[in-house]
């Protein structure tokens, strides 16, 4: 049986980590492969950075942050953000990312998650949904991009099963009305979403406590929790998650933790 | 370890290297990146990684000039690691789309039955089927990272070392001789995958003398 991951997300600007990580102990809290290292030893099953650069060099310093953590990571590595195209795919997997997340470019050009898929496998690509509820209509989500700005028009949940019909191996599901609120995951919308799909669903916007992880798997049926804040300010532990999923039987990775 | 392990591993265009051959260096082996015959010679051991399908994968490493001396040297006595594709293509067919391969072990690959999603990626746990230098300091159970649809199906099961569940049992992992074979990722399965791969190592120095003669009377 699938053990349920848990996934902390860094954002990435031009090579560096911003938005609040604090851990005193490292003597730099911006380089995105010490971090991935200190959350890998923590017990992260899956490390996700999301690049944020809007300028092309920023793209190109991806690419070096990418092999770096890679070669000093030996845990998964999903890297997201600003990937329009079968070759940036393939330049990010070769960098030595395991998978590689589309959001707005496949929006604008579903072909591209085919396009991947044929390529490089549907193991690799995920497509990346940030979904908002629609006002006064329970049970819709509209997609929306561009970190949440533009509404699209696209069901949600059309919107998804379409692309795993094309190929996505992997759904990164972002509610944008709890992004950043720790007000715990939008459980209607997950189970609609793994009701309604046969691969992993990433659960994403809202973690802010244990239980709520917790309750987006065995409640909303995700594969995997992902998180940012929680973890960078310390305010839960990866340990405490997991320990947390564990005595409500949900089944988790366990590492032993240095003392 | 006592003599650094020269490792091959092949590149023919089937998913990063950066990881594995990483992993092998911190573990302190030599490595080296075959995408030709030449790039073989000397090695004790060849290393297929690879994820994707079979039949263009076997495409690539005949182009390259690579599939036909990658089974003589096994064939001869070197050592082999597979993971993943790499794994899969030890065996003589795949269903996933009819492609013939090494044949080095008897049996095909096949989807996995009766799974619940695919692809089955994620951790899963080892269900040690019998004891195997491989797992030496691991328990039971241990969760590896596996990202994949198809399986290979031993027609010997005594070469499965440990197999896991998700919906129907699968082997994945499997040891023959000198070939081993990872389902999963052990270059992404954390501390327990680099611990794999350092037993692996092992092995192979342990075995060093007799591997390179092997490879030597082929040569000559």
């Amino acid at each position: 049986m699938l053990l349920k991951r848990v996934i902390p997300c860094l954002d990435v600007k031009d090579g560096r980590v911003v938005k609040g990580v604090r851990f005193v102990d490292l003597t730099d809290e911006g380089d995105p492969p010490q971090l991935a290292r200190r959350y890998a030893e923590a017990g992260a099953d899956e490390i996700c950075f999301l690049d944020i650069s809007a300028a092309p060099e920023g793209r190109s310093t991806l690419l070096d942050v990418v092999e770096r953590t890679a070669s000093a990571v030996f845990v998964p590595l999903t890297v997201g953000g600003g990937v329009r195209s079968a070759l940036e795919m393939r330049d990010v997997l070769r960098a030595g990312a395991d998978k590689v997340a589309v959001n707005t470019a496949a929006v604008e050009e579903p072909s591209l998650v085919a396009t991947c898929a044929r390529r490089f496998g549907s193991q690799c690509v995920v497509i990346s949904v940030d979904a908002r509820a629609v006002p006064d209509a329970r049970g819709a989500w509209e997609v929306v991009v561009q970190g949440g700005r533009t509404p699209t028009g696209l069901d949600a949940i059309e919107w998804i099963e379409r692309c795993v019909e094309l190929g996505a191996g992997e759904v990164l599901l972002t509610s944008i009305d709890r992004d950043g609120t720790q007000a715990g995951f939008d459980i209607e919308l997950l189970r609609e979403v793994t009701s309604r799909v046969r691969v992993p669903v990433i659960a994403s916007g809202g973690a802010g406590s244990p239980a709520d992880m917790t309750a987006a798997v065995s409640e909303g049926h995700a594969d995997a929790v992902l998180a940012a804040s929680i973890f960078h300010r310390d305010i839960h532990s990866i340990a405490a998650v997991k320990a947390d999923m564990a005595a409500a039987g949900v089944p988790v990775r366990l590492v032993a933790q240095a003392a | 370890m006592s003599a650094t392990v020269r490792v091959a591993i092949v590149d023919y265009d089937a998913g990063n290297l950066v990881s594995i051959r990483n992993a092998l260096e911190i573990l302190g082996a030599g490595v080296g990146i075959a995408s030709e015959p030449a790039d073989l010679e000397g090695a004790d051991a060849i290393l297929v990684p690879g994820v994707g399908a079979s039949a263009p994968a076997m495409a690539r490493l005949r182009r390259q000039g690579l599939a036909g001396p990658i089974v003589d040297l096994v064939r001869a006595g070197a050592w082999y690691v597979g993971i993943c594709l790499g794994l899969q293509l030890l065996f003589e067919r795949s269903d996933e789309d009819g492609a013939a391969m090494f044949g080095l072990l008897h049996g095909d690959v096949k989807i996995i039955p009766d799974a619940p999603s695919l692809p089955h990626i994620g951790w899963n746990r080892l269900e040690v089927q019998r004891a195997h230098p491989i797992l030496e300091g691991l328990p039971d159970g241990t969760p590896a990272y596996f990202v994949h649809s198809y399986v290979p199906v031993p027609a010997d099961p005594s070469v499965v070392v440990a197999k896991t569940e998700h919906g129907g049992r699968f082997a994945s992992l499997v040891a023959a001789g000198r070939i081993i074979g990872f389902q999963f990722h052990p270059e992404r399965s954390g501390d327990d995958g680099l611990r794999m791969l350092r037993n692996t190592l092992g092995l192979i120095a342990a075995d060093m003398p007799a591997s390179a003669s092997a490879a030597a009377r082929l040569v000559g």
